[in-house]
Formats: structure tokens, C-alpha cells, sequence
């Protein structure tokens, strides 16, 4: 009698995360179909009024306006757009080059492993935060090259879940069973393993937009990022320092928000995913 | 006991399977395991040969080192004529498709991921079709395993239950028209109603296709209702070789010993049967005893047990034993 | 089947079921099972996977108990006190004293960090109080009544430096600590060798023997519960078809399903290549049991009566009963107020 309601419960939140990653990823895509305010344009912002307070759904500013006299609402959609564009890209490169060769190291072994094993090990061993900051300073700050950053984030662990995931289940008895009908290497690599080590790769895959979400408003936030007046959420919350958040909460509660709930979201589909596909990496 | 040779081999038949003093070691951390040691034996075209042993005697390594996967450490394994050591990878894996192999667990043993329509016909899909339409061919594979093609056509291995996923392992052996087909453990997952079923569509597929088989079981009633021939194992070499029927008359201590552990249905209760064993630890494969490897557990061992490796001698007609101790007088307990 | 208290049962066993809720359904694990045990008898309880036969140990046991996804219904009574009445902490102290269980893996029902002593130490000085040299000698004697050679030295040594049967005997050993009057064996040479098999069971049932233990046998081995125990249930999807006498029952069964079990199994003197006599089909999907006698789709008896109607375990003289519309050897059951 107890379990289900508490189960219930739990979906509920689930669900919840579920609705708001639609309304965000929504939102985004359409961006420009949709009837929001000026995001960026500063010029034209120099008519609008500077700091207008949030005025709700019906008003000229539904969430106020910045500094430039930009509208909040409209930055909020087009940041939602580039820092999940940025997040997506670079999980896409991840997954594909991180699980990629964690595939075929783990499956060839031997020297290839060893070195993949050496340069994936060398990378986890500098700091992100600064690994970023080096890359931000050398490269030009455009979506692209954000996202050729981040996702050298992601392919350590990438090449280390594929990895270890390609190894057990090359040891399973259904892959020695193809290699005794005379499957060759890259059948086995292709047909056996690889399906099964799809899964639990996209599910790590999902936990990573949310870190990177964080990890690409972190850096617009350093000012190392996309710049304004580009909105990302963390540029955004950016404009708040130098007292303005003080007197103008919204302007850093609103991109906080967002974000908060935004990552909370893909942890919670990602932790779901797990259970379902990567017992193993669930329970650590 | 417990020796090699080859006195038991018969190289004046035509024979679809020899095997040649193979050796299977490999290296663990703190030594060499040394999971067979000199095994010879030989399969003629129709012939069940069961392997029989506990576990850790090297039956399986056996059979997978008869495959080559891997190949073993030396020996000689020839398929029909074909010679399977050092030939390139390519015609080996070719050849190895002769052989066939069925595994203990019959749901791992299947891609989880994969339909059992497309799982059965996984070795054709790699060696070509040649004129066989595919979907008639799949139910025809599967009726003759004794599974209905409507029902079991689109399922995933977890929808089935072991015995139907062994027999999908089966039709999928069976599919290339092997000559040999290795079976390891097949039934030993299984419920005993379902295990009856899987024998007797084991026996019948052999009769059809006229397949050789290895047998590799530790169920001694199991091994001597599927057997032509009985190979008996212990820690890598072989202790005794002999006919199925007359198996009950078994020579060799350890053999003896297998035969007396048979709890049966129709057992009276419990009498001190046999000869009691004197330690019941099973050696470490890792230093096994010199000599013979059983004398640790032997009641006849002596002093040549240990300085003086018995060899194969045939006993009795057709049965072949590696021990010191037994002639054809020994009496049968 | 008495209820009294008194009664020189040492397990009482009535009308139990167990029933798991799994988002497929309810599954009706144990569905309806009755059964006594005095001191010193050994029960086998015999079936297929999925028979039910280790959840019925175990909810003897009170390992599986009501709880959010199981409901147990119907009255386990260890040594008159009915399990699952006592609270989940009155129930543990049962576990050594009253009752014990043996598992089928002893790698894993041991803790792999911990000695072989500690195992033993830790539960005498807990359950009974002993003293730390108390407790180390006792557990020596333990050790050197299940058949372990050295046990002072063994005292000392870690579960994976024992080969398989030595830590069965060390995993019963720690069963036999507190004295249970009641001993569960579920399955506990499936994962033992052959040869080490028959030795483990010798030394169950001399134990049993020996202390005037009650013991539960658990296992899908027919052999191995058919030299051993005194009386046997044949249990099939959940419910017990057939019982008694553990020999009568072997050498001539009531039941279609536990006669055609029985000539399953390959034996010795069989000449080769014997083709087997098989119980077609596969054991029914617990969460969606067929109507009527559970075994009817399997059986080669079949009537519609089958088909629609449960039938109920008919009691019959020489403390057998069977759970059949038409069971064979109608003879043996002469006398018996079937009341079908």
C-alpha cells in the first residue's frame, strides 16, 4: 500500500523535470518564431527603458529588462538557445570520439588500450576549470570553438564508461558464441558489442549536458565564454555583479533559475536512464 | 591415473576429429594455471564423446581450445584433414565454422539486443545464404528444434525461457552444418524436465545430421545416457577412456569416485559407498602434484604415484586406463 | 493438521501463501502450502525453478516477510511461536537459537573480509553470551564436527582460502552455533561439486541424526533428496501436489507431474542413447497461472475438470496425500475419503 504512493511521488518530480526540459528545449528551438522582445540588440535597446521591473505575462516586459534595456524574457529563451546548443554539441563530440575509441581500445586491448588508457588518465588529471581557461584564452569565442572545448571534458570519461563497458561485454559468452560461427573483429565490435554498449554510453551522455550546461555558464560567466550582448545564462547572471543584484534581484534570479532547474532536469532523466540501462555506474 | 597418452586413439579409422597432446596453460598473477595437460583424443563421424569431470579438471578449456578460441598453448587439433594449427586467420575462421560450439548458459549465449530471427541464422549472415530464401529457411531451422516459428520468431532472448533459448543456440549451431558440434555443460542450467527435453533434442539432431559430438559434462548419468565414448578428467589429463555401456564398470579410483557421488532416485538411504575419499580438497591448478595428479585424493596411491606419471593402457577391451594400480583383475567394488 | 501448541512439532506449516506484487501483476510465489515437521525428521521440499520451493523456505524462515511489495498470509509456527506474528526484532531471535538457514552459495553467505573464526566467534558471543575463549573453543568443536580437518588452524583463514565444500561446512557450522531445533537448506550443493555433494549431504543428514534437529532439504536434485529425508513435498507453480513418505512416493507416484519428473532424469542404467521421457511445454508464468490445475496444460491426463477446477490435496492412509483429479496407481489410494 505504501510503495505506490511514495512511487508515485517520486514520478511526479520525474515528470515535473520532464515538462520544464520540453518547455526549455521548446522555447529554444522556436526562439525566433515566437514573440519576445529584443534580446540583443543594444542599440535599439537605448530606447527601452533601463531595469524595468518584471510586469508579468501581460506587460511590455514580461521579466524587465537589463542594464542596455534589453528584455529579460527574450535573453532567457535565446541563452536557453546557445547554452544548450553549446552543451549538445559538445556531448555529441564527446560521445561519438570518447565512446568511439573506448570501444576499440577496450575491444583490440593490448598497446592501443594502453595508450588510450595514458592520455585519457592525462587528461582527467588537469583541473577542468583551467583546462577551459587555457583553451578560452587561445581560442575565439564562438559556439563552435566552446564546444570543441567542453567536450574535451567529456571524452575521458567517455572513453573510460565505454571502455570498461566494451570489456565486459566482449567477455560475454553470446560474443564468443558469434566468434565460433566465424564472426570476424569488426562484426563483433559492430553487431555484439556495440548495441550494448550503446546504452549506458547515452545515459552518461545525458548526465553530461548537465554538466556541461554549468561548465559553459561558468565560463561566460569568467568572461571567457560567449560574448555579450549574446545572451547565455551565464553572461546573464554576470550582469549582476557590481551591486546591480542587489537593487535588481531578478536580473540574476531569473538565469538562475533557469539553469538550476534545467540541470536538475537532465540529472534526473539522466539518473533514470542509468537505472534502466547502466545498473553498474547507478549504484556508485 | 590422471595421465596422458594416446593408446586410446584409432588412427586406423576415418576419423572427423583428432586432437593431439593439447595443452592449455595461462598466466595468472603468481604462476602458470595449467588447465590441460596433454590431452589426445579422436571422434569418428557420428560419434558422441562425453567428457566428463568436476569443475576446474579443464573440460571446458578443452573444448574451447579444440575450437581454437583461443588456440591452445600446443597440441595438434585436426579437423577431418584439415590441420587447425598455424593456418591464417581467415581460413581458420572458416574452418572453425565446422566445428560448432554450445554453451552452458544458453541466455547469455544470446545477444540480448538481438531477435531470434535474426539470431539463429547469425553464422549465415556471415558466410552467405547461398540459395536459401531467408524467412523459410529461419522457420524450418526453428521447427526442427522444436520451437514455433509464429511464436518465437520476433521475441528477444529474456522473453524466452532457458530451454527455448537453448534451443535457439542449437538451431543457430546446427544452421551452418557443422561437423562437429561441441557441447559445454549444455544442460546443466537447465530444470530437470527441461534438460530431457534438450537430450533428446541433442540425440535426435546428431542421428539426423549425423554429427560427431563432444559431450563436456559433470553429471555422470547425464554423460552416459548421451555417449558413445566417455573421456574421464582430472586436473588436466585424462584418467580413463571407455564405451558408455560399460561405464558402470569403470577401473579408475577417480572415476570409481565420480560413481559412487550419483545420488540417484532410486538410492537406498545413505551407505558408505565406495572408496572414501582421503582429502577433499581438489589440488591447485596452479601447482598441481607430480606424478600422478590424483594421487592426493587416491586410496591406492603409493610411492610411484608421485615420481611416475601413469599412461593410457587399455584395460579391457576398448577401455583405456591411466593408473598404476588397476589391471583386469581389479575387482569392480 | 493439529494447531495445539503443545503439539511435538517443531514446525507447522498452514495454509501459507506468499505473493509478490511486481509491476506485471501479483505473483503468487507459495500459493496455499501446508506441513508439520517433528524433531529429528527431514523434509524435502522438491520442485522445478520457479516452483516456489526457495520462496516457501524462506517465508518459513522469515526472511521473506509482509512488507511493501509481499503480503504473507496463513501461519508459520517455529517451535509454537508463529513467525510472522513477532515483530521483525523478535523475529531475528529466533534466527540461531530456533531456527537456521544453509544458502546455496557459501562464497557469498560469507563475509569475504572476515576469518572463518570471527564468523563462528561473533555469532556464539552474540546469541549466547560466551566468552571470548569461551567462544573460540566452541567454535573449534563446531568446526571439527562438520568433518574440517585442522580447525585450529582454519580458524584463522579467510572464506576464499577454503575450496567450496570447506566453506559449506564453515557456513553450517555457523548454522549449527546457537543449537536451532529447525534447519532450512535451500539448495545447499548446487553450487558444490560433484563429489563434494554427496559429502555434504552425509553430513546434513548424521547431523540431524545427531542432534535431533528438524531439517528442511530445498532442492531441484530429486536424487539427492530421495536417500536423505524422511518425507517429501513435490511443489509445482506455488502449490504442492504431491506429499508423503519420501520412498513410497519415489517408487510409485500419485501424480502425473511428479511421475513424469522422476522419468526425466537420465540414470545410470540406462543404456545410451535413451531417449527420455519429457514433460513437454514450459512451467506456467507465475504472474498468470492457468485456471484449474496449474499442471494441466503439461499433463498427458488432461480433462476438462482439469480445466476448471483447482484440485484440492486429497489426504489419503499411509500419510500421503496428492493434488489430483486422476491420480495414477488409483490402488494405493484405496480407502481414501477423497471426497472429489
Amino acid at each position: 500500500m505504501r510503495t505506490p504512493s511514495r512511487r508515485r511521488r517520486v514520478d511526479v518530480v520525474f515528470w515535473l523535470g520532464m515538462a520544464w526540459l520540453t518547455v526549455v528545449l521548446g522555447a529554444a528551438v522556436l526562439a525566433p518564431l515566437l514573440p519576445l522582445g529584443n534580446a540583443d540588440d543594444s542599440v535599439k535597446g537605448l530606447t527601452a527603458p533601463i531595469f524595468a521591473s518584471p510586469e508579468g505575462l501581460g506587460g511590455a516586459y514580461p521579466l524587465g529588462t537589463n542594464n542596455y534595456g534589453l528584455d529579460v524574457l527574450a535573453r532567457v529563451v535565446y541563452g536557453a538557445r546557445t547554452s544548450l546548443l553549446v552543451a549538445l554539441l559538445a556531448v555529441l563530440i564527446g560521445t561519438c570520439v570518447g565512446g568511439l575509441v573506448g570501444l576499440v581500445s577496450g575491444f583490440v586491448r593490448g598497446t592501443t588500450d594502453r595508450v588510450v588508457g595514458i592520455l585519457s588518465n592525462a587528461l582527467l588529471a588537469v583541473p577542468p576549470l583551467i583546462l577551459l581557461i587555457a583553451l578560452g584564452t587561445v581560442l575565439d569565442p564562438s559556439v563552435r570553438s566552446i564546444a570543441f572545448a567542453l567536450s574535451l571534458l567529456t571524452i575521458p570519461s567517455m572513453v573510460r564508461l565505454a571502455r570498461a563497458n566494451t570489456i565486459t561485454v566482449a567477455q560475454r559468452e553470446y560474443v564468443l558464441a558469434a566468434r565460433a560461427l566465424g564472426a570476424g573483429r569488426l562484426r563483433l565490435m559492430l553487431r555484439e558489442v556495440l548495441p550494448n554498449v550503446v546504452l549506458p554510453v547515452l545515459s552518461l551522455a545525458v548526465v553530461m549536458i548537465s554538466v556541461l550546461v554549468v561548465a559553459e555558464a561558468s565560463l561566460s560567466f569568467l568572461g571567457i565564454g560567449i560574448e555579450q550582448p549574446r545572451p547565455t545564462w551565464g553572461n546573464m547572471i554576470a550582469e549582476g555583479q557590481g551591486g546591480v543584484m542587489e537593487q535588481h534581484p531578478y536580473i540574476v534570479v531569473v538565469p538562475g533559475i533557469c539553469l538550476f532547474l534545467t540541470v536538475f532536469s537532465f540529472n534526473l532523466l539522466g539518473e533514470k536512464a542509468q537505472q534502466r540501462w547502466d545498473p553498474r555506474s547507478a549504484k556508485l | 591415473m590422471a595421465g596422458s597418452g594416446t593408446a586410446h586413439l584409432r588412427p586406423d579409422q576415418e576419423r572427423a576429429l583428432v586432437v593431439d597432446d593439447l595443452v592449455v596453460q595461462f598466466p595468472v598473477t603468481g604462476g602458470t594455471v595449467h588447465a590441460v595437460s596433454g590431452l589426445s583424443l579422436d571422434l569418428l563421424p557420428g560419434e558422441t564423446l562425453g567428457i566428463l569431470g568436476e569443475s576446474g579438471c579443464g573440460k571446458s578449456s578443452a573444448g574451447r581450445a579444440v575450437m581454437q578460441l583461443p588456440p591452445p598453448t600446443s597440441g595438434e587439433v585436426r579437423l577431418g584433414t584439415v590441420e587447425l594449427t598455424g593456418i591464417k586467420a581467415r581460413d581458420m575462421r572458416r574452418k572453425r565454422a565446422r566445428m560448432q560450439l554450445v554453451l552452458q548458459d544458453p541466455v547469455s549465449a544470446l545477444n540480448p539486443r538481438r531477435r531470434v530471427k535474426d539470431l539463429v541464422v547469425e553464422g549465415l549472415e556471415i558466410w552467405g545464404w547461398g540459395d536459401r530464401d531467408r524467412d523459410s529457411f529461419v522457420d524450418e531451422l526453428l521447427s526442427s528444434v522444436g520451437l514455433d516459428p509464429e511464436t518465437v520468431r520476433d521475441k528477444r532472448p529474456h522473453e524466452l525461457s532457458g530451454g527455448q533459448c537453448q534451443r535457439v543456440c542449437i538451431a543457430r549451431s546446427i544452421a551452418l552444418d557443422p561437423d562437429v558440434l561441441i557441447c559445454d555443460e549444455p544442460v546443466s542450467s537447465l530444470d530437470v524436465s527441461v534438460q530431457a527435453q534438450i537430450l533428446n533434442l541433442l540425440e535426435q539432431a546428431r542421428e539426423r545430421l549425423r554429427l560427431a559430438m563432444i559431450f563436456i559434462a559433470h553429471d555422470v548419468a547425464v554423460v552416459k545416457n548421451i555417449s558413445d565414448r566417455v573421456l574421464v578428467m582430472y586436473l588436466g589429463k585424462t584418467c580413463e577412456v571407455l564405451p558408455s555401456a560399460s561405464l558402470e564398470g569403470a577401473l579408475h579410483p577417480y572415476t570409481r569416485l565420480l560413481l559412487a557421488s550419483v545420488p540417484e532416485a532410486s538410492d537406498e538411504l545413505p551407505a558408505a559407498t565406495g572408496a572414501p575419499a582421503r582429502a577433499v580438497e581438489l589440488p591447485s591448478p596452479l601447482d598441481p602434484p607430480s606424478g600422478c595428479r590424483f594421487r592426493t585424493r587416491c586410496p591406492l596411491a603409493t610411492d610411484r604415484c608421485a615420481s611416475e606419471e601413469p599412461v593410457l593402457r587399455e584395460v579391457r577391451p576398448a577401455q583405456y586406463v591411466a593408473c598404476h594400480h588397476v589391471d583386469e583383475s581389479t575387482e569392480e567394488v | 493438521m493439529t494447531t495445539d501448541v503443545n503439539a511435538p512439532h517443531v514446525l507447522e506449516v498452514e495454509d501459507l501463501r506468499t505473493v509478490f506484487h511486481t509491476p506485471r501483476g501479483d505473483v503468487h510465489a507459495v500459493d496455499g502450502v501446508s506441513f508439520s515437521l517433528a524433531a529429528g525428521e527431514t523434509l524435502g521440499l522438491v520442485g522445478e525453478s520457479g516452483s516456489g520451493k526457495s520462496v516457501l523456505g524462506r517465508t518459513v524462515m522469515g526472511l521473506v516477510a509482509s512488507g511493501p511489495r509481499t503480503t504473507v498470509t496463513g501461519r508459520v509456527r517455529i517451535g509454537g511461536r508463529d513467525v510472522h506474528a513477532l515483530k521483525p526484532a523478535e523475529r531475528r531471535r529466533l534466527w540461531g537459537p530456533e531456527v537456521a538457514m544453509v544458502f546455496q552459495d557459501p562464497m557469498t553467505s560469507l563475509n569475504p573480509v572476515k576469518r572463518v573464526g570471527t564468523h563462528l566467534t561473533e555469532t556464539l558471543r552474540r546469541h549466547l553470551g560466551c566468552s571470548r575463549t569461551e567462544a573460540t573453543e566452541r567454535a573449534v568443536d563446531l568446526l571439527r564436527q562438520v568433518g574440517i580437518p585442522e580447525p585450529a588452524r582454519r580458524m584463522g583463514q579467510y572464506p576464499h582460502e577454503l575450496s567450496g565444500g570447506m566453506r559449506q561446512r564453515v557456513v553450517i557450522a555457523i548454522a549449527l552455533a546457537c543449537d536451532p531445533r529447525l534447519l532450512i537448506a535451500d539448495e545447499p550443493t548446487t553450487a558444490l561439486d560433484v563429489t563434494v555433494q554427496k559429502q555434504i549431504l552425509d553430513l546434513l543428514a548424521s547431523l540431524v541424526a545427531e542432534r535431533t534437529m528438524a531439517m528442511v532439504l530445498v532442492s531441484h536434485d530429486l536424487g539427492a533428496v530421495a536417500g536423505r529425508t524422511d518425507r517429501v513435498q513435490v511443489m509445482y507453480a506455488g502449490r504442492t501436489v504431491e506429499s508423503g513418505p519420501t520412498r513410497p512416493v519415489f517408487d510409485v507416484p500419485a501424480h502425473p507431474y511428479t511421475d513424469a519428473l522422476l522419468a526425466s532424469i537420465p540414470r545410470l542404467d540406462n543404456p545410451p542413447h535413451t531417449l527420455l521421457r519429457t514433460i513437454e511445454g514450459n512451467p506456467p508464468d507465475m504472474a498468470r497461472p492457468p485456471a484449474g490445475c496449474r499442471f494441466g496444460p503439461r499433463c498427458a491426463f488432461v480433462t476438462d475438470q482439469c480445466r476448471e477446477a483447482q484440485p484440492e490435496a486429497a489426504v489419503v492412509p499411509g500419510g500421503r496425500a496428492v493434488a489430483c483429479h486422476h491420480p495414477l496407481s488409483r490402488s494405493i489410494l484405496e480407502g481414501a475419503g477423497d471426497g472429489r
